[in-house]
């Protein structure tokens, strides 16, 4: 069993070090600070020799349950294993160019990104893309504000965007940062959306619709031709959060299925890192319409040379600092010429067969809310349990699996929200059903080793009412800690 | 406050009518499905809601949910005790843990609304769901 290391600061002792300087190497004359900005004092910190440091920290790092160290089926997020290929060409030197670099010396880095631009254009069927935006809800807030620009140029200054209310969070976020009311519209009794249920909500002021497709229960939005159609008569436009992108790779086009704005995560179905393992990149695609008030700076290719274009009149601006996260793009674009264009289809074809072995494997154990087709998620319920959502993913923890999503989406009662992605074999989805079974067993017959799981983690059941409502997060030297 | 006077929203909010002010806050349904309040976004004093808006959010350990303005008016008075004690939501649904008071300005929008025996009627249904 892991245990938690000691602080840092508690495994001090005077006097030990872990460097050493050769003599004069920072002399007075070196040091340009005025000399009443030097502290008198030396600076408190940790004192370890340098391996019990390396030990510390890499102890530490152990605790971290990663998609390399076990299953990881947090719906939603696509917690798609990284190939280290991806690293590998990202961590070439020829890329680590500096970002005012002239464009004759950089051209192999614009060339990629007007390749991913260009394979993101093909997989979607979108007419332009930006890669700039940082992340998933950055590229959202991108693309309401290129919607409201849009708009604003033909005089309409629509005010509302209309949610669905299996939505994730950031969709109503990043509408009102962008300035728009929000209207929830309500799924039915299938899980989806309606156009009778859309038609009730439309009207003149409604400036566009975020749906997310498949939706947040894995379920694929089958009306969203017609729902494209209703929202183009009134004037309104229509938004995909492309999150769950990995279902439609090489098999659906949202472009082709008249959606006017897209984000993509490239995080998510494209595999670069995600959550603490570095920054993400949320690529915005749009229709013809909307081209040109995408953000600058735009890649262009002139006859053979790549330029740069920083400016154009009717886009919104800038929305990141010199060309987005770059490395993030290399590496998503090593992911896709890695598999080859043929191959990319079955990422989406094994990401749903695999979340359906999940929905056949346990669906007579568990209660599915909704009886639809599902896509490359399945959402559960905790009705007819005697112990709660919480209680289950916390004794995943002792077998080494990280937990479904818990309580998301919002329409269902105590939701598990599982996605295996196509990383997963055979194999360690038959492992993770069983130990759901185990699990489901021990909850009839034993709750109580469930209330109070985990049981072999660094530290068991945390207090998270304690913890949101006394937020304490600095060690304090002599302090209560 | 007795429960029979109060009023409820089909989104589990109660209301209290004293002239032509309401007091709001959730129901002891909506504080359990919740579970655990660990914080309450008041809505900004002086500001004016249509009915059915968004004006306020309630955070448990599990989710963030939305208060919908059960009436159209000005936001009079807000429950400031439950920035530092949220929990008082769980506590005392009924009392201490009142969300805001707002200025009712058309009364025809309370008829929709349930008293207690019909929202107990209500909750069955969701149950039996």
């Amino acid at each position: 069993m892991k245990t938690l290391p000691e602080l840092i600061f508690n495994l001090s002792k005077e006097g030990k070090v872990g460097y050493s300087y050769s003599a004069g190497e920072f002399s007075d004359d070196l040091i340009a600070i005025d000399s009443e900005k030097i502290r008198e004092d030396t600076a408190d910190f940790p004192q370890l020799s340098e391996v019990e440091i390396v030990r510390h920290f890499t102890n530490l790092s152990h605790l971290n349950h990663s998609v390399d160290s076990g299953f990881y089926p947090l719906g939603s997020c696509t917690m798609k294993y990284n190939p280290k290929i991806n690293e590998k060409i990202a961590g070439f030197e020829e890329f680590s160019t500096h970002p005012y670099s002239p464009h004759h010396l950089v051209q192999g880095n614009l060339e990629i990104i007007e390749t991913l631009e260009e394979w993101l254009i093909k997989l979607t069927g979108m007419a332009a893309f930006t890669l700039a935006p940082a992340a998933g809800a950055h590229g959202e807030f991108v693309g309401m504000q290129v919607i409201r620009k849009y708009l604003s140029s033909k005089g309409d200054h629509r005010k509302i965007v209309l949610i669905p209310d299996s939505a994730h969070g950031t969709n109503p976020a990043s509408a009102h940062f962008a300035g728009y009311g929000i209207k929830e519209i309500p799924s039915n009794e299938e899980g989806i959306i309606d156009g009778g249920t859309l038609k009730e909500h439309l009207n003149e002021d409604v400036a566009a619709l975020i749906m997310t497709n498949p939706n947040t229960l894995g379920i694929f939005e089958k009306n969203i031709g017609e729902i494209a159609d209703l929202l183009h008569k009134n004037g309104s436009l229509l938004y995909m959060d492309g999150a769950n992108m990995n279902a439609f790779l090489g098999i659906v086009k949202p472009g082709d299925l008249g959606v006017d704005v897209i984000h993509l995560n490239l995080h998510k179905t494209f595999s670069t890192p995600h959550g603490g393992g570095g920054p993400g990149a949320g690529p915005v695609g749009v229709s013809e319409p909307l081209k040109e008030f995408l953000p600058v700076p735009i890649v262009v290719k002139d006859g053979g040379q790549y330029k740069v274009r920083y400016f154009d009149e009717k886009g919104i601006g800038r929305v990141k600092n010199f060309y987005g996260n770059f490395l993030v793009l290399v590496r998503a674009l090593v992911y896709l010429m890695a598999l080859g264009k043929e191959n990319v289809r079955k990422v989406a074809e094994d990401a749903v067969l695999n979340a359906n072995y999940i929905r056949q494997g346990l669906r007579n154990d568990l209660d599915l809310p909704y009886q639809s087709k599902i896509l490359h998620e399945v959402v559960f319920s905790d009705k007819n349990l005697n112990v709660k959502t919480l209680d289950i993913a916390k004794r995943l923890l002792d077998f080494g699996m990280h937990p479904f999503t818990v309580y998301f989406p919002l329409i269902v009662h105590g939701a598990m929200m599982i996605e295996p992605t196509e990383t997963e074999s055979k194999e360690t989805l038959d492992a993770f059903i069983a130990v759901m079974k185990r699990i489901l067993e021990e909850a009839a017959e034993t709750p109580e080793v469930l209330e109070n799981a985990p049981h072999y983690t660094p530290v068991s059941r945390l207090d998270e009412v304690f913890a949101a409502r006394q937020l304490h997060v600095k060690w304090e030297k002599g302090g209560n800690n | 406050m007795r429960i029979d006077d109060l009023k409820f929203t089909k989104e589990h909010e109660w209301v209290s009518i004293d002239g032509d002010i309401l007091t709001v806050g959730i129901s002891d349904y909506a504080q359990k499905e919740l579970g655990d309040v660990v914080y309450v976004e008041l809505p900004p004093l002086g500001d004016t809601f249509a009915k059915g808006d968004t004006c306020s959010s309630i955070e448990s350990v599990k989710a963030v949910s939305d208060i919908y303005t059960p009436v159209s008016g000005e936001i009079v008075d807000v429950n400031s005790n439950l920035e530092d004690n949220p929990e008082l939501i769980n506590q005392s649904p009924y009392e201490d843990g009142w969300v805001f008071k707002i200025k009712i300005e058309d009364e025809g929008e309370l008829d929709d609304m349930m008293d207690a025996d019909l929202y107990d009627e209500y909750l069955q249904g969701i149950l039996e769901e």
